[in-house]
């Protein structure tokens, strides 16, 4: 998945992984993709419900990955407007 | 024949022309009543959870792109203080304000407080489990353009002045809360 931007909110709970990730969509040019790294699981569901709400912005893909038996919640989220 | 027809055709677009204007004008009604991407709360209370979870909802809110606006009343006003002041107050003024939290930094919480012990050890364990603290949610709930409206008429009954509170707060009463609840898609009361 290509990305633009790297946001990292790891160790940071809600609200702060959407709040800082839509801190930073605003700094991105519409098109381009921001790739935000968070270990709240919540933020799975919230991102989601983030897309779902913004007409801004596409969620593109969601992944988890594990590091050092820490889950890692990684979205790719798209300005679009 | 012809020319019958012809001006049969043209009443009846005259008629569909009509009814294209009428269903207009009551599409614009209808979208005039249409709330907006906005979310108002009251905060009635004045415990470091519960305004918490008003700050919480209000900055996720806000991230998404929806207008917010806090209307704090009653015992939630004691979260907007930054501190005491007695000179110049009535004896029932006094008292409430010597028995109130002087600052969001001294709320309690709403359950199992133990003379403020309860709160402090919900701020260690929020410390600790790194979710941000009142005051960051409060500063943040700020730089995303969440409006703070202070309910002018329970300022004025609990005696609390203009310069126990922090800055940036606009006073409003009913209306201004209710101006903003009819046009919102989500309202609380906490």
């Amino acid at each position: 998945m290509q990305f633009d931007r790297v946001l990292d909110v790891r160790g940071l709970a809600c609200p702060m992984p959407i709040v800082k990730a839509r801190q930073e969509i605003n700094q991105l040019q519409v098109g381009q993709v921001l790739k935000v790294l968070s270990t709240d699981r919540g933020s799975v569901k919230d991102f989601q419900g983030w897309a779902q709400t913004a007409k801004n912005i596409q969620l593109l893909a969601q992944e988890t990955e594990k590091e050092n038996d820490k889950e890692i919640y990684v979205h790719y989220v798209k300005r679009v407007s | 024949m012809e020319k019958q027809l012809h001006s049969e055709l043209k009443a009846n677009g005259r008629g569909l022309e009509e009814r294209i204007a009428a269903l207009e004008a009551k599409l614009a009604t209808i979208e005039e009543r249409l709330p907006d991407d906005r979310v108002s709360l009251v905060v009635f209370s004045g415990e470091l959870d519960r305004v918490l979870a008003a700050f919480v909802i209000a900055t996720g809110a806000a991230a998404l792109g929806q207008h917010v606006s806090i209307f704090f009343t009653f015992w939630g006003l004691n979260a907007l203080r930054k501190k005491k002041v007695l000179s110049g107050k009535k004896f029932g003024e006094k008292l409430m304000a010597l028995m109130a939290p002087s600052s969001s930094q001294s709320l309690p919480v709403s359950k199992m407080n133990f003379f403020g012990i309860g709160a402090k050890m919900l701020r260690a364990m929020m410390r600790d489990k790194n979710v941000s603290s009142l005051e960051d949610l409060m500063q943040m709930a700020r730089d995303l353009g969440v409006r703070i409206v202070a309910c002018e008429m329970s300022r004025d009954v609990m005696g609390i002045k203009d310069d126990e509170l922090i800055g940036g707060l606009e006073f409003g009463g009913v209306a201004s809360f209710l101006g903003d609840a009819l046009k919102s898609k989500a309202t609380l009361f906490i």
